[in-house]
């Protein structure tokens, strides 16, 4: 085969500037690798849900009763828009295992009679389904299951309404509705705290009392019906058996926190790539005029000798398809190998019977042809002077830098050396190429602020949620409100020094036309143990008419202190009052409303009445505290704040070495692209004076001096500029991960700055050493017999 | 150190050869090379391309290193320094001029001569250094806003602004033309003769011989011949 001479003048030129080719590709890549890793990921997890989703006809609407009876089932399923109904018995239940002191939690749900019949359909992993007929057989979910070595045919105990029951493990499944398993009052999946079990309905019915009756429904919505007018009418229904409200889809928990992921996976989308394609379109743009100008006269050769000034422009176009390529492929390959891994993360949070990351052609497709638009954009205006030079002028050298001056003007730059003119001067006279690598430090320093400062804000939410107002090391919640008394027996248990009561009633809040369904927490007057905290931090007292709501639920609902709200409850009586807002209160997770225990009990109207306690307990006490309410029968669950904070702050830990090596890595890339082409492209212009200079009697660290100079202007001015960039950023991240769920506070300290800058800054002094040893060899003879 | 007296040898090369090596190539450049010069004095060396002269002179001027024999400037061993010891050489003793000027483009006239001037240890003005080429007038132009004779004129200003000791030139009216060549080459002899530095010119040029003390012809590595000049032409005597 034949290569052209132009073809093998792009290797050679590859060859030779094999290192500034690199640096960009990777650039290229980071931005190709980023696009895979989030569009990949968000279709990844959109449509394996979505197929999840379909195959185990996983519902739209959900409701918890009291206790409703089977009949109720007809009405139901005959509301208007109502596809499919099933009624099951879900509560929760405590596994009593030998090898685990601390308390956990079973969800017991209810299993349709007939095989595969109903809706969130398991998926069987393991085992096969239970016998019908059987008063002991259960399914667990997989992640309890292997965080304990529970298989097929393992025995398990199990306290249901306070009756120990020995069962056993028929199989191991997955269901649509836990793919992201949260127990009650966790923060993070705890698959050794918190699993699911299914069981045939009758062996539920007899451990509850439940016979013939139902304590949850879920609906399948017929498509495009809203499902608020099927949700009102289910209600309705229900409100005379204890109905707590019911959810739509989009606030089931597991669903809930899955959108939040992919919210944050598309803010991931529009942010990263786009900056990497954007940085290596300027790097494109700078080092090829750098090439252009430096063979002006090989141009005009050229075309003098009879190629077409498209074929010269292609030569070059050839070059810059070179790079990026090299950039898809290195993109591509990190890409695939990036999502794989952020597909086993996924595997850890999420419960899904297969999640592959994907292999979708469009949107490796995607990257790549978004990877090349960006480097044929940067190469444009180049390889457009490269068509447009004629064949004549081309081989005259280019004109000088435009140094023009009046005779006679006063210096400019007072006060500097010499060598401090040149820099100052090199830096002015090539402003857009200035501008460019000035911006691009920063955008390395911007993507580091906005990454970073995240530790920070989730150390605050911990450290306010539990230590400042969540402060209790223990929560007993019953299964069922329990009169006052119930404070003495908790005060009397083992190890415990302070009990403190409080009531959660359910719910749904209301303001001209805006609505939430929220847990409404009675607490004592001053709680000492579980406190609500003002904005500024200050613990709040509970007023004793009115509400205080969590900044996050004022806003959903649209309301000011002063204002009223109307306060539907949904336990009981049902009582329906209006109350004003007394004051508002700062929360990261949920949306809360906080009110004066007695005022909530006398709304109530059945008597003084706890949910539960707050528990402060003795160190030395606890093995026998844990004892105790493992054997206490009322008590539906437990937890553990040591417990769930030490797994929050290890998952996080995990996830944020990951995270910052990550970005650290990609904003090594880009500042290591930027520092070091415009390193190499500047020395090429000024390799001759910077050689005479050493002639002149310069030493190697004067003339290197120089051009470190001219590179530690770009990367200082860079920084301040990186840090408001990566504010902007970092806030509106923080604004767009903040849902119902989660409301992240925006903090963001001296150290993130720093930490972003050191570890740029280190990347710079990185790419100048490489640097360095080039301007170490030049050649002092050559440059006095050469003209420029 | 300085160097004083008219007569004193100041400059002085034994045996110096230099051999190039690329690959299994040997290139001898110089083969044992004596010279000596003395302070003021005023020599041109010619020669055909490759016959060893700007490596002669690159060496002398401590810009390339000789693979055996010794220069001595004065009583400091030139062959014997290391890399930081050659920059101090050349930065306290040497001013040099090339053909092709080698100025700064991003400085005017002034501030080319002010680089070497802060540099140096015993500089003089830099408007000194511009008045004795007679670029006062044009200080504040950049290299650009200059003619090609004016831009060799800054260069010399550049090379004496330091007060050298030795003075030397690489085809310095390689690139202009002969008018032009005969400004650049009165302002050369000026400074020879208002400050006394050795000065050494390279030039292909024969008629440029007649204006100096002495003329020196380099062949294959060797010097061939040397004449001394009984009566120094003026500069503007010369033509080519």
């Amino acid at each position: 085969m034949v290569i052209s001479p132009l073809r093998r003048k792009v290797l050679r030129d590859l060859r030779r500037l094999w290192a500034q080719v690199l640096a960009i590709a990777l650039v290229l890549a980071a931005g190709a690798a980023t696009l895979i890793l989030g569009n990949g990921a968000y279709s990844s997890l959109t449509e394996t849900r979505a197929r999840y989703y379909d195959t185990s006809r996983f519902a739209d609407v959900f409701a918890d009763v009291t206790r409703a009876p089977r009949a109720l089932l007809a009405d139901i399923k005959a509301i208007d828009g109502v596809l499919d109904a099933e009624a099951r018995i879900v509560k929760l239940a405590r596994p009593d295992l030998p090898g685990m002191a601390e308390p956990g939690s079973l969800l017991l749900v209810s299993l349709p009679d007939l095989a595969g019949a109903g809706l969130n359909r398991l998926y069987l992993r393991q085992g096969r389904m239970p016998d019908p007929d059987s008063r002991r057989e259960i399914l667990l979910s997989e992640g309890f299951a292997s965080a304990h070595g529970l298989g097929p045919g393992a025995p398990l105990t199990v306290i249901m309404n306070g009756r120990r029951a020995e069962m056993q493990v028929t199989g191991i499944a997955l269901s649509p509705e836990f793919i992201y398993a949260l127990g009650p009052g966790d923060m993070m999946p705890d698959p050794r705290r918190f699993g699911i079990a299914w069981a045939p309905r009758a062996s539920l019915e007899a451990a509850f009392n439940l016979d013939g009756a139902f304590s949850n429904v879920v609906l399948k919505v017929v498509p495009g019906v809203p499902a608020d007018r099927v949700i009102a009418e289910l209600d309705r229904l229900t409100a005379r058996y204890g109905g707590m409200g019911a959810t739509a889809r989009k606030d089931q928990i597991s669903h809930a926190f899955l959108d939040a992921e992919l919210k944050q996976l598309s803010a991931m989308v529009k942010v990263l790539p786009p900056v990497f394609l954007l940085v290596a379109a300027m790097l494109v743009n700078m080092t090829l005029s750098r090439l252009v100008t430096l063979e002006r006269e090989q141009i005009g050769l050229f075309k003098a000798i009879g190629y077409s000034s498209r074929a010269v422009s292609v030569h070059y176009m050839e070059f810059v398809l070179c790079i990026s390529l090299t950039g898809i492929v290195i993109g591509l390959v990190a890409g695939a190998w990036l999502g794989a891994g952020l597909a086993g993360m996924y595997a850890r949070f999420f419960s899904f019977p297969f999640l592959v990351f994907t292999r979708d052609p469009q949107v490796y497709g995607l990257a790549a042809l978004v990877a090349v638009t960006s480097a044929v954009g940067g190469a444009l205006r180049s390889v457009g002077q490269v068509a447009r030079l004629p064949p004549a002028v081309a081989m005259l050298p280019a004109a000088p830098p435009a140094c023009q001056n009046r005779p006679g003007r006063f210096r400019p730059f007072p006060g500097l050396r010499q060598t401090g003119v040149m820099i100052a001067r090199h830096l002015f006279h090539r402003p857009v190429r200035t501008l460019f690598s000035i911006f691009g430090v920063a955008m390395s320093v911007a993507i580091l602020v906005a990454s970073l400062w995240s530790t920070a804000s989730i150390n605050l939410m911990v450290d306010v949620t539990f230590f400042q107002a969540e402060r209790q090391d223990a929560l007993i919640a019953f299964a069922t409100p329990q009169p006052a008394r119930a404070v003495f027996a908790g005060r009397s248990l083992p190890g415990v020094l302070v009990a403190e009561p409080f009531r959660t009633v359910p719910a749904r809040i209301s303001h001209r036309g805006l609505s939430r369904r929220v847990a409404v927490t009675g607490r004592p007057q001053d709680p000492r143990l579980s406190r609500v905290l003002a904005p500024d931090l200050r613990p709040m007292a509970m007023p004793e008419t009115g509400l205080i709501l969590s900044q996050a639920l004022s806003q959903a609902l649209g309301v000011r202190p002063g204002d009223r709200v109307t306060v539907e409850f949904l336990e009981g009586a049902r009582p329906k009052v209006s109350l004003p807002v007394s004051g508002l209160s700062i929360g990261y997770v949920g949306l809360g409303a906080a009110i004066d225990l007695s005022a909530l009990n006398r709304i109530m109207g059945d008597g003084m009445l706890v949910s539960g306690l707050n528990l402060m307990i003795d160190a030395a006490g606890q093995d026998a505290f844990f004892a105790a309410v493992k054997a206490a029968p009322r008590t539906e669950f437990v937890t553990l704040k040591s417990m769930t904070v030490t797994r929050f702050k290890e998952t996080l830990a995990e996830n944020i070495t990951v995270m910052i090596t990550v970005y650290v890595s990609l904003a090594t890339i880009i500042a290591v692209g930027v520092v070091y082409n415009f390193a190499r492209i500047a020395l090429s212009e000024q390799g001759r004076e910077l050689a005479s200079l050493r002639v002149l009697g310069f030493t190697r660290r004067e003339v290197s001096g120089i051009l470190m100079g001219e590179l530690a202007l770009v990367v200082l001015v860079a920084q301040p500029l990186g840090w408001g960039i990566g504010y902007g950023i970092a806030r509106a991240m923080a604004a767009a991960f903040s849902s119902d769920l989660y409301r992240v506070p925006f903090v963001i300290g001296r150290d993130v700055y720093a930490t972003a800058s050191l570890a740029v800054l280190a990347a710079a002094l990185g790419s100048a050493w490489l640097v360095r040893g080039r301007i170490n060899r030049l050649d002092m003879i050559k440059v006095l017999k050469t003209r420029e | 150190m300085r160097v004083d007296g008219e007569g004193k040898t100041v400059l002085r090369a034994t045996a110096l050869s230099k051999v190039y090596q690329t690959g299994d190539v040997i290139v001898p450049a110089l083969r044992a090379v004596d010279f000596e010069a003395s302070a003021g004095e005023f020599v041109v060396i010619l020669g055909p391309s490759g016959s060893g002269k700007s490596t002669f002179l690159n060496i002398v001027g401590g810009l390339d290193t000789a693979s055996s024999g010794q220069v001595w400037f004065g009583d400091m061993e030139v062959t014997a320094l290391d890399e930081g010891g050659l920059t101090r050489y050349r930065r306290d003793h040497v001013g040099f001029v090339f053909q092709f000027y080698n100025l700064v483009p991003s400085l005017t006239a002034r501030e080319n001569v002010q680089l070497v001037t802060e540099i140096s240890r015993n500089p003089m003005t830099a408007d000194d250094a511009l008045a004795l080429v007679g670029l006062s007038e044009r200080q504040h132009h950049f290299p650009a806003q200059l003619s090609g004779g004016e831009q060799q004129r800054v260069a010399i200003a550049r090379a004496i602004a330091k007060n050298p000791g030795l003075l030397l030139c690489d085809e310095p009216t390689g690139a202009l033309d002969s008018a032009t060549g005969v400004r650049v080459l009165e302002a050369l002899a000026q400074v020879n003769r208002d400050m006394g530095a050795t000065t050494l010119v390279i030039t292909h040029n024969a008629a440029i011989s007649e204006i100096a003390d002495r003329v020196i012809r380099f062949a294959d590595g060797r010097i061939a011949h040397e004449t001394v000049n009984s009566a120094r032409k003026l500069p503007a005597e010369v033509t080519w």
